[in-house]
């Protein structure tokens, strides 16, 4: 079916349904519950897993199959950021347009670097990409402030000209970014019980597109093109030997996973017109690479699932405060109650990197694999026990 | 003229705490063949140790002082170190004021302790492993050890003064025969750049001249011969790495009064540290040391105003694009070896 | 394939089950004339406290929550009560806001413009905040205040000090406290002018981005017009650490000041740099030289160590002042935490104070009401004299402090001390001056 293999169509039906009902699954607990504090199930949070996932799914075909580790990942968030934005304020509120231009924008910067750095290999093409970011970052927050506004970011003002839109509402307010009408910000709210789910539109066409790239994904990896790009990453030479200049495969990946994060940047100024610097800085290049990693690099679904958890810690450990976990544990006599307090202290709120780096080397310790590594042994685990489930543990199994 | 000589002792000076965190990673890539993002952290934590020992030799006890009040209008609680109540009011101001030197000594046991412990318990899990998961491995760690920094002391800077002798600046000038003021430098940097040349001589010798060094650099030329001629090279790069961690942690040390330490400053190097390795060429310590000292000459001279109304904010992106142009020209870097961090 | 085909069949089925759910009409059941976002319809109202918690501002913004939650306390009735009892204004009885119980969420910006957009929309779109307030950089603050304004609830600025914030990227729903560079240069330039002459040549060092370029614009245009000339202004990349080869060599460019246009690391970096090289001991054209600070933050300074004393510079506030709003605040801060509070701290706190005293005022929770009832608000006994929030760029006009490093400091937290009381009067300035220019509030959006 779509020109996939059968293990493929049920991944990506997977992956589609998963996006479908994120409202849902990302929803367990009841609003009023203390345990409402981990729903992920809000636009904001659900968008930035799906556009995230989208350039961590762009970046694992680079690095994913050519074996190449760009450290500058970021840089081409940041500029189909900007190209969005600017067409938010000259064109109009339309993502459309906005989205097209990011990913040509991006994917134009992609051929220029990928250009450049691709003449080295190894840690001199890491170190490469990183200055290319790193000036970017440097020069996007100081020197060109007037095409990206440096520190406080490319916003779309009352002023701006949108000649195919209008600047102002008839109330005096910004428009809004919308697809043909609809906007983007706008939400409903499903009440079933004490559980509230929230569907966004932003988060249906962000989800709609995270899709789309997931397929193109699929089909890149199972190519003859993608096969090239395994060969690139196994043994260059060989494959010189046989006649085959590797520069120009990989010079087309490193383009493709560009544009796939030119596309990202852009979802990310359509879901909220705003382009900043720090889009672009060295951080942000590593954490893509982190997500990737994580998840598990050059399988389909790993960078989709280190995107979502990176994410998730980033967004909703860091707003556990004390008086939160006061509430969760004051079933406790007190002296016990502060005392757990000041143990859990450390690791929520403003003490999430903490979390963090600790799960990090966890898992790299003990899942080299990363997380669709962490699936795959609790399948085997779940299969040899009742061996008449095979087929459940798709999900997790490694495209590759 | 004045200028020019001027910004290349500054270079000079930056390219020694580059040249000095370069040397350290360097060592651990070349003998361990590992990637180390935690190497920042480990500079990081030098410069802490000097918090340390001021924090331990101002460790005082209160005496009220009824004569004057505290914020909230009650009496004023005075902290006496108990260094003072020991040695007497002077010599306890002198040792306070002498903790950074002091704090050398403090922290070459504190940090091979570290470093060793950091290759036993963790890094030796990660030499068959790929670079990618060493990165992700160190990364991790770094952010941790950092964050603990950071709940023991804080966000904000902490002042690590120089002694009072250090302070204050040399007017060079006057001895090349300059007007006054001309051109002047602070007498702890000046003692900073001594004190890396010292370090940078030291390790170089140590491998040169000594059958430790013998050995570990027949280690990173071949690590598999050597192990075949019985030597235990394990242990001898356990050591190493306990040495690179010591060799971070004083430039951290003396790196404390020239600016304040806090919790980020690891991050803030290391981006810039391996720059300087991969363009002064991955495994090579003189390649290392070179880098170093021309990133921070060449970083020195694009911060002065005639260049940047030539080169709008040249100085924002020097290092990068000095970078870029030496791996272009030169494949692995300035002294790399063919081979190495290539696949 | 069937089993592909029979997980379909299922999908299309749980799909359309979900579509039904979504056309019953559950939504937005507004009670009053009109909707806004995040109506508070049970007893307690939530109000969104997104501070740097991570990065280098993370203990400004930890001292900013600290502000928070004594004003959630003293807001609810709780503690000794702090400023409610010297606000002029009578309306807050704590009792919470409009008789609902003030809750707060917490979120960590980060200091990046992303994260910081990030965590408040979490705080909208998920906790129901009413209200976000909070932030310890301009970057931050406009990109915060644009959301809030899409978003259609009220932004109450932490600390943020660039005059583009109330000047060219002002917003209808977004309400600074906190003084701005212009105001930073009005209210020191006569006293430098008074303590280093009138004919003084001044070397600029500029963080390079757009708080340090008008923070440069604002002192020179003020130190200009008394007199002093500006020989050179250089620009020090952000992320620079050490400021040895842009400080080198300001002693033989023949100036006797050096301004330093930094905030927060960069600042106690070059100053301590600046120091370092020996500037303050040496004479330049036949004086001494001086350095001076424009913004100073007493929680950064604490990092510069000795360097800092004898400095000038300015600031919103500080603990040492003695008129009852302050005395009462850092009286009840100084008994909960056992430290004085910080200039962010302060502000904080009377922002949350202002926000909640207007809804009262107002008797409603819209943005609409709410924006109605500060601007042009007049009050007093929150600290700075009697204030003004001025309709036209939602900007408060306060006296501001112009401070001194102290020399003989009694205690870490006792590092400034104020020269002088800048009458608000003498900082105020025109709507529609060239360095707001630009910029419009637009009309308020009250969301939903």
């Amino acid at each position: 079916m779509f020109g996939l293999g059968k293990k493929d169509v049920t991944l990506f039906l997977i992956v589609a349904v998963m996006a479908l009902f994120a409202p849902f699954i990302l929803n367990p607990f009841p609003t009023d519950s203390g345990l409402a504090q981990f729903n992920a199930g809000y636009p904001d949070l659900m968008q930035r897993f799906v556009i995230f996932g989208i350039l961590a799914i762009g970046f694992n075909i680079l690095f994913g199959l050519t074996g190449y580790l760009s450290f500058g990942h970021a840089a081409f968030l940041g500029v189909g950021s900007y190209a969005a934005v600017w067409m938010f304020k000259l064109l109009s509120m339309n993502v459309l347009p906005a989205i097209v231009l990011s990913m040509v924008v991006s994917g134009l910067f992609a051929v220029v670097i990928g250009y450049v750095s691709l003449r080295r290999s190894g840690i001199y093409f890491s170190i490469l990409t990183l200055a290319f970011a790193q000036m970017s970052y440097n020069l996007a927050y100081s020197v060109l402030t007037p095409v990206t506004n440096g520190e406080t970011g490319l916003q779309i003002t009352l002023d701006d000209p949108r000649v195919l839109g209008q600047s102002a509402t008839a109330d005096g307010g910004i428009p809004v970014t919308n697809l043909f009408g609809l906007e983007m910000r706008s939400f409903e709210t499903l009440d079933i019980g004490p559980w509230a789910f929230q569907f966004s539109v932003g988060y249906y066409v962000a989800a709609v597109i995270m899709l789309i790239s997931f397929y193109l994904a699929i089909r890149i990896f199972r190519s003859p093109f993608g096969m090239t790009l395994r060969a690139i990453r196994s043994n260059q030479n060989r494959l010189y030997y046989t006649g085959l200049n590797a520069r120009p495969y990989t010079l087309a990946a490193f383009v493709i996973s560009g544009m796939y994060a030119g596309l990202a940047g852009g979802l990310l100024a359509c879901m909220d017109p705003l382009a900043g610097a720090e889009r672009m800085q060295w951080t942000a290049s590593g954490e893509v690479v982190l997500m990737t990693i994580l998840g598990g690099a050059g399988t389909l679904i790993g960078p989709v699932l280190g995107a979502g958890f990176i994410k998730y810690f980033e967004n909703i450990f860091s707003k556990i405060n004390d008086q939160v976990v006061h509430g969760w544990v004051s079933f406790l006599p007190d002296g016990l109650e502060d005392f757990v307090v000041a143990l859990i202290h450390p690791f929520v709120g403003k003490g999430w990197h903490l979390t963090l780096g600790l799960m990090f080397m966890l898992i790299v310790i003990f899942l080299p694999g990363g997380l669709v590594e962490g699936g795959q042994r609790i399948a085997r685990r779940l299969r040899r026990r009742p061996a008449e489930e095979p087929a459940k543990s798709a999900s997790t199994e490694p495209a590759e | 003229m004045d200028a020019i000589i001027l910004q290349i002792l500054n270079g000079l000076d930056k390219g020694s705490a580059y040249a000095l965190i370069a040397l350290g990673l360097t060592l651990i890539f070349g003998t361990l063949g590992v990637v180390n993002f935690a190497h920042g952290a480990l500079f990081m934590i030098g410069a802490f140790c000097a918090v340390t020992l001021n924090r331990l030799l101002t460790l005082s006890h209160q005496v009220v002082d009824e004569t004057r009040t505290d914020f909230l209008g009650n009496p004023l609680k005075v902290d006496i170190p108990y260094v003072q109540d020991l040695f007497g009011e002077a010599a306890g101001a002198t040792i306070i004021d002498w903790s950074v030197p002091l704090a050398i000594l403090f922290s070459i046991p504190v940090m091979i302790v570290i470093g060793v412990v950091m290759e036993r318990g963790l890094i030796k899990h990660f030499y068959k492993r790929p670079h990618a998961d060493q990165i992700l491995v160190t990364f991790g760690l770094a952010i941790v050890l950092q964050e603990i920094i950071k709940q023991l002391f804080g966000a904000n800077p902490i002042p690590t003064p120089a002694p009072e002798v250090f302070r204050g600046s040399l007017d060079f000038g006057v001895m090349l025969g300059f007007d006054p003021n001309a051109i002047i430098y602070p007498y702890w940097r000046l003692v900073y750049f001594a004190f890396a040349a010292i370090i940078i001589g030291a390790v170089f010798a140590f491998l040169q001249f000594t059958t430790f060094g013998m050995v570990v650099r027949a280690g990173m030329a071949d690590r598999e011969t050597v192990g075949l001629l019985g030597i235990n090279i394990d242990r001898r790069f356990t050591i190493m790495f306990g040495l690179a961690a010591a060799v971070a942690g004083l430039a951290g040390v003396m790196y404390a009064p020239i600016n304040s330490p806090n919790y980020h400053m690891g991050m803030d190097f290391l981006v810039l540290s391996f720059v300087v390795v991969v363009v002064g060429g991955m495994g090579s310590l003189p390649g290392a040391v070179l880098a170093g000292f021309l990133l921070g000459i060449l970083e020195s001279f694009a911060s002065m105003n005639e260049i940047k109304a030539i080169l709008p904010g040249i100085d924002q992106i020097i290092i990068y694009l000095v970078a870029i142009i030496i791996l272009l020209t030169r494949p692995r870097g300035l002294m790399g070896r063919k081979g190495v961090m290539e696949d | 394939m069937s089993k592909t085909t029979l997980s379909r069949r299922g999908l299309l089925r749980t799909g359309a089950v979900a579509g039904a759910g979504v056309a019953l009409p559950t939504i937005f059941t507004a009670s009053s004339a009109r909707a806004f976002t995040n109506e508070p319809t049970g007893g307690s109202v939530t109000l969104g406290f997104n501070v740097p918690q991570t990065g280098p501002y993370a203990d400004e913004g930890a001292d900013e929550l600290r502000a928070y939650e004594l004003a959630v306390e003293h807001l609810n009735g709780g503690g000794d009560g702090g400023m409610l009892s010297t606000f002029s204004s009578k309306a807050l009885d704590g009792t919470g806001i409009m008789g609902k119980k003030v809750e707060y969420v917490t979120g960590d910006t980060q200091t990046k413009s992303d994260a910081a957009r990030a965590s408040a929309k979490s705080m909208i779109e998920k906790d129901g905040a009413i209200m976000i307030t909070g932030g310890s950089s301009s970057g931050v603050a406009v990109a915060v205040q644009g959301l809030c304004q899409e978003a259609g609830v009220i932004f109450m600025a932490g600390l943020t000090h660039s005059n583009d914030t109330t000047g060219k990227d002002k917003k209808a729903n977004g309400f600074r406290h906190f003084f701005n560079a212009y105001m930073s240069g009005a209210a020191l330039a006569p006293v430098l002018a008074k303590a280093y002459g009138g004919d003084r040549k001044a070397y600029h060092l500029t963080a390079d981005y757009t708080w340090g370029w008008t923070q440069e614009e604002s002192i020179k245009a003020a130190t200009e017009a008394l007199g002093w000339e500006t020989i050179e202004t250089v620009k020090t990349p952000l992320a620079q650490t050490d400021f040895s080869s842009y400080i080198a060599p300001v002693l033989n460019s023949g100036a006797d000041v050096l301004v330093l246009n930094h905030y927060g690391g960069n600042m106690v970096n070059s100053l301590t740099n600046a120091v370092q090289f020996g500037l303050r001991e040496k004479q330049v054209n036949g004086k001494n030289f001086e350095i001076v600070v424009p913004l100073f933050s007493r929680l950064m300074a604490r990092g510069a160590g000795e360097n800092i004393k004898g400095i000038l510079g300015s600031t919103n506030w500080h603990w040492s002042l003695q008129d009852d709003g302050s005395k009462a605040f850092v009286k009840s801060f100084g008994t909960k935490y056992g430290f004085p509070p910080s200039q962010a701290a302060h502000t904080c706190y009377v922002q949350t104070l202002l926000y909640a005293d207007a809804v009262q005022r107002a008797g409603s929770f819209d943005p609409c009401a709410v924006a109605e009832a500060l601007e042009g608000f007049e009050f007093d006994g929150l600290g700075n004299g009697p204030t003004l929030y001025r309709a036209e760029d939602h900007q408060c006009f306060k006296d501001v402090l112009v401070v001194r490093g102290k020399e003989n400091p009694t205690s870490e937290f006792d590092l400034l001390e104020v020269v002088e009381i800048t009458p608000r009067g003498q900082v105020e300035y025109a709507p529609d001056h060239p360095m707001f220019a630009g910029g419009a509030l637009g009309s308020c959006n009250p969301g939903a």
